[in-house]
């Protein structure tokens, strides 16, 4: 086992355990947003940015980190909280986030995320971009203008579904998620409408057409499920 | 103890924030007997008047009459709170934004004469509709579309009783 403190905490780890998962084992919750249980950890959204003392108080992504001997995190701190709102503020400035008609709001990751931290507003310049939404597949939907890129769905295709459907492309704030080389997500052939992207979705970037706001609750979790059901190798 | 002396005001929004305000029903009594309500959509009072002591913002800016109406307000007041998501993030208003302002009134209007392009009987439409802080400083928001009612008497409640209200947790929920 592995000995580390969390926020003062004594802390136990398994080897290759991640700050992150060593931290809810003792009820310490750290913000997340890119993360899901069963995809692999990218420490895209830096929201579960800790600072680690003796490494003189650098800051690193706890789902992203492994557990280490001796390690003396922080985990919730003004000067954390404050880092990790102005994160949340840059998401929300970056693209057309406007709860108020959004189909998942109430269930909505980035919303919560809002609340948790005390967003009361954004303090920087909105982009207001012009962005498009693909309604050609006959189940789903996606809503470029609520996308925050963490790439959740992008790896529930591959790691999950196995299908690669979903990738990247572009660079920066230019960055957009799509089906295939570009085609609309209605005319890919490598899509099983398996549904996966939509349920590990954070936002209502994703989303089940025939569903109202209020029934449009995302099942991140069954990722998990899915992946402890297969056999070991 | 003199009273309160509040305002409000309704810019580019759907009078939601204003209705949502009316739903302090039995509560309204209470704060009848505490506030003097001095500017508001809901009196019939038509010059903001001087030395007031909380403006309640709804809506978003979105022409010149709204940004200039705001900025003079900010003077004769002391704390300026933007009530609801229009005023805190443009919000729906805000929709327009990533279209360009004259293909969107031509979209509307066609070829003629189209209001709000230029000054005229109609204000100048702005190129974004947008949040209120970014015209004149802020001192308070109240997120929401609309906040609801005991959320809006959250901020009062401390208002009135002489705190510098901060709405936390739950409260602070856009949509």
């Amino acid at each position: 086992m592995i000995n580390l403190r969390i926020d003062d905490t004594p802390v136990q780890a398994e080897p290759g355990q991640t700050i992150l998962v060593a931290a809810r084992g003792v009820g310490i919750r750290i913000p997340t947003l890119c993360q899901v249980d069963a995809l692999s950890p990218v420490g895209a959204c830096r929201l579960c940015l800790v600072e680690i003392r003796n490494w003189n108080g650098r800051l690193v992504p706890a789902c992203a980190t492994p557990a280490q001997e001796g390690l003396d995190v922080v985990a919730h701190s003004e000067k954390l909280t404050i880092l990790r709102r102005t994160i949340l503020e840059l998401l929300f400035a970056e693209r057309n986030h406007i709860c108020a008609f959004c189909v998942s709001s109430g269930h909505c990751e980035l919303q919560d995320l809002a609340t948790e931290l005390g967003m009361d507003h954004v303090t920087f310049p909105y982009r207001f971009p012009f962005l498009s939404v693909d309604a050609t597949h006959p189940k789903f939907g996606l809503d470029h203008n609520r996308c925050v890129l963490c790439g959740r769905c992008v790896r529930a295709c591959s790691e999950v579904e196995g299908a690669y459907t979903w990738g990247f492309s572009g660079r920066g704030v230019a960055t957009l998620v799509e089906a295939d080389l570009g085609d609309p997500w209605g005319a890919s052939k490598t899509c099983t409408a398996c549904g996966k992207c939509v349920q590990a979705c954070p936002v209502g970037a994703m989303f089940e057409k025939g569903k109202a706001t209020a029934e449009q609750v995302k099942r991140p979790e069954i990722l998990a499920e899915v992946t402890e059901r297969r056999p070991r190798v | 103890m003199s009273k309160v002396r509040l305002a409000s005001v309704w810019f580019s929004g759907c009078s939601g924030c204003h209705m949502s305000f009316l739903d302090l029903d039995e509560r309204l009594l209470e704060l009848a007997s505490k506030v003097d309500l001095v500017y508001s959509p809901i009196v019939d009072i038509k010059e903001y008047p001087d030395d007031v002591d909380v403006l309640l913002v709804e809506g978003a800016i979105g022409n010149t009459e709204q940004r200039h109406l705001l900025e003079e307000m900010r003077q004769k007041t002391k704390l300026v709170v933007a009530f609801g998501d229009c005023a805190v993030t443009g919000n729906i208003p805000s929709l327009r934004n990533p279209i360009p302002r004259e293909e969107l009134l031509r979209a509307v209007y066609g070829d003629g004469d189209i209001p709000g392009l230029e000054e005229g009987d109609v204000p100048k439409m702005l190129p974004q509709a947008m949040p209120i802080h970014t015209v004149v400083k802020v001192d308070r928001f109240i997120p929401g579309c609309p906040p609801p009612a005991d959320r809006i008497w959250t901020f009062l409640q401390a208002l009135l009783a002489g705190r510098r209200p901060e709405l936390a947790g739950a409260d602070l929920r856009f949509g």
